[in-house]
């Protein structure tokens, strides 16, 4: 008990250092994370840039990321990271605070974007379920739709991907704090593919593949790994759903499979639900 | 002793995957309330896996938790294995052995120096400790890396990777790929090593329970995803009895629901029931290093585990180096897997416990119930029995003092509430669903 009271102690000692030491960096801009409905895998990808991280904290002062620091500084923040989509009462009034404290707000991946998978909640309804699902549904506070951010403040930049890329992030970042634009492509997957020297999975063996309407930005994953891309970084600029739609019925593919192609982790994006429900109905 | 009623809270957990709160009662000594709050939104994947193809199940399963991916895609795939009846080839299997020592590497090397370390420095977050430890923070962000590269070069990317599929991978390394990850494993080992008698070497509370310790047991290795579920009070069972033997229970303060033991109560998952249950076959260097800090079975102090996490990185860069030796490619990356009812249940064993999925399946391969189980809402209720034993301990200190030791041993189980949560969407089996 003596060298625990001790060990106690001495952590509070070093504890209030950190903090003066972190006072005397605070010229530096304030960055907070924010999590809301969400896997923790895009916040995660900022502690995977191992290369890059002890740099990116010595240029930054990280006021707010509960999951790397038990140091939660009150705002303003300069920027503001959010991961994870509005699924609750609460988490729609928090978003509004959270907006007010970030001068420039970034969403990252899939969930803060364009609703996450959770948002396949919003073809069905959810009271019914809770009411079967939960012994006392009154303790249940749950919103009918996940929403993606934008649905609820302003937003200044969208990062793609479920999950994000962290080259991406790394660009975003240094952009942000250059005052420049983030150079993050929205083109398709297939212009990567194209750049890797890939032989196209569709049209060579009849894989179906969302590469030709998804936002680039992960290197061409699945099709470099024998697999149709999809979709995990949402529809690019400017789908063409329909026609490849139809390319897939002539690959063979039934119209139940691509719904649920496009029904994914950026199902609500409106590009991908439109293409999921004109399947289903047709 | 002051009789003074005081109250420990967490508003925010920090350094825990996910959103979590944590209130105290204590009244002089006694604890008279403990409430591990978990307010992480639920997200309904149970509900709506049903309807989808077998083959989506890894990659959804996988949007669980960004911090254990390859956990959900390993126990989503042996169960719909298992539901399909598919026969799955040795090179495969030991493939998958490869891609969970990635995922162990990576998880473990987060949590033991970023998430738990600082706890006994006495610092808030990594970042901090880094300025006074610099050589710590390489040794760790290096070892980090080197689990993360594992899993980028087998499955493309470090978080939701995307190679594993029902019967196999989509596409398997060819074995030079993985032979340039051998000297930066071998590093590895030896960094392991130094994070064993790094973390021995801090201060531990004199704090021991007398758990349940459940894991897999293996006759032949360190459990990843096969073997029967084992624990030290005569627990030895398939995982398709799983749910005969395990009860959930409601809690009002949660959206997590608590497991226990049928007629027995709350048991630990995760690293210490792993060693404890499973010390004869760890590797060679990982008993060494074991016996050399004096740590055997059984580990009864949680605060300990730290040291045990180690330990199994020690064991998981042997057996990465291991398998890559043996390493002969698959004849083919997968084996078909034909469309066909039937249900199937699996455990793997995520870095931080076991984890249990069970999928029905209709004859055209679509899911008509799920039921998954993570690691941390098994611990969850040992999380709140230990608290109850520690807080009392901590009556004199200052409170901010308290509270930090008692988030600490929340952090004693690496809790990953965006996985417990997701599990207070129950499964609802319907009979009209099941007859479709």
């Amino acid at each position: 008990m003596s060298s625990e009271r001790k060990n106690g102690a001495k952590a509070k000692v070093k504890a209030s250092a950190g903090a003066k030491s972190r006072a005397k960096a605070s010229l530096k801009p304030r960055i907070a994370v924010f999590k809301f409905a969400s896997c923790d895998g895009c916040q995660l990808s900022l502690l995977d840039t191992e290369d890059e991280l002890l740099a990116i904290a010595g240029a930054v002062e990280i006021a707010y990321f509960p999951e790397a620091s038990r140091s939660m500084m009150k705002g303003p923040y300069d920027i503001g990271f959010v991961e994870g989509s509005i699924t609750t009462h609460h988490d729609a009034q928090k978003i509004q605070e959270v907006r007010r404290e970030c001068k420039t707000l970034v969403t990252l991946g899939a969930c803060a974007t364009a609703g996450g998978i959770q948002a396949l909640r919003n073809w069905k309804d959810v009271d019914e379920f809770i009411r079967v699902v939960y012994a006392s549904p009154q303790f249940i506070s749950t919103l009918k739709l996940s929403t993606p951010i934008a649905e609820h403040v302003p937003v200044d930049f969208e990062l793609r991907g479920c999950p994000i890329n962290k080259y991406q992030l790394i660009e975003l970042i240094a952009a942000t704090l250059g005052g420049r634009k983030p150079n993050i492509p929205t083109n398709s997957v297939c212009m990567e593919c194209k750049r890797k020297g890939n032989v196209c999975i569709s049209v060579a063996r009849g894989i179906g593949c969302l590469g030709p309407v998804t936002q680039a930005g992960c290197g061409a994953l699945c099709p470099s790994f024998d697999r149709g891309c999809y979709g995990c970084f949402g529809p690019m600029e400017t789908p063409n759903t329909a026609s490849l739609t139809d390319r897939l019925r002539v690959l063979g593919q039934a119209d139940d499979q691509t719904m649920r192609s496009f029904r994914g982790f950026n199902a609500w994006a409106w590009q991908f639900r439109r293409a999921s429900e004109e399947c289903e109905h047709k | 002793m002051s009789r003074a009623a005081r109250t420990i809270r967490v508003e925010t957990l920090a350094r825990v995957e996910g959103e979590g709160a944590l209130h105290i009662n204590l009244i002089g000594e006694r604890v008279a309330d403990v409430k591990l709050r978990i307010y992480e939104p639920p997200r309904f994947f149970e509900a709506f896996l049903r309807g989808r193809h077998f083959s989506e199940v890894a990659d959804i399963t996988a949007r669980i938790c960004g911090i254990c991916p390859i956990a959900y895609q390993m126990s989503a795939i042996h169960a719909v294995e298992r539901a399909l009846g598919l026969r799955i080839d040795p090179a495969v299997r030991m493939l998958r052995r490869l891609f969970y020592c990635g995922e162990w590497i990576e998880s473990h090397a987060l949590h033991v120096y970023m998430l738990h370390a600082p706890d006994f420095l006495g610092y808030q977050d990594a970042i901090a400790m880094a300025k006074d430890h610099p050589e710590v923070a390489q040794r760790a962000l290096r070892l980090k890396k080197i689990g993360n590269k594992l899993v980028s070069l087998m499955g493309g990317r470090e978080i939701h990777p995307i190679s594993a599929a029902v019967g196999g991978f989509y596409k398997t390394p060819r074995p030079e790929q993985l032979q340039e990850l051998v000297e930066e494993l071998k590093w590895a080992v030896d960094a392991s090593i130094a994070t064993v008698k790094f973390t021995a070497g801090l201060e531990f509370p004199d704090f021991e329970q007398d758990y349940e310790f459940v894991a897999l047991r293996h006759p032949d290795e360190y459990p990843f995803n096969e073997g029967r579920l084992v624990s030290n009070r005569g627990l030895d069972i398939d995982a398709a009895e799983y749910e005969d033997t395990f009860l959930e229970l409601h809690v009002k303060h949660s959206n997590a629901l608590h497991s226990v033991v049928r007629g027995r109560g709350s048991y630990l998952v995760g690293p210490m029931a792993r060693f404890n249950l499973n010390y004869s076959t760890l590797s060679p260097s990982a008993k060494q290093v074991a016996a050399d800090v004096k740590l055997k079975p059984p580990v009864r102090n949680p605060f300990r585990s730290i040291i045990v996490r180690a330990v199994e990185l020690v064991f998981a860069c042997e057996e990465a180096l291991r398998i890559i030796k043996e390493y002969e490619p698959p004849a083919e990356p997968r084996v078909e897997a034909p469309n066909r009812a039937g249900v199937g249940q699996a455990i793997t064993e995520a870095p931080r416990g076991i984890l249990y999925h069970r999928y029905a399946i209709d004859e055209k391969g679509l899911i008509v119930t799920a039921k998954i189980v993570p690691p941390t809402s098994q611990n969850q209720k040992r999380i709140e029995d230990d608290l109850r034993e520690y807080a009392g301990r901590l009556a004199a200190w200052p409170l901010d003092e308290a509270t930090w030791k008692c988030e600490q041993a929340i952090r004693n189980y690496d809790p990953c509430i965006s996985c417990a949560t997701h599990f207070l969407k129950l499964t609802v089996e319907r009979d009209d669903e099941v007859q479709k």
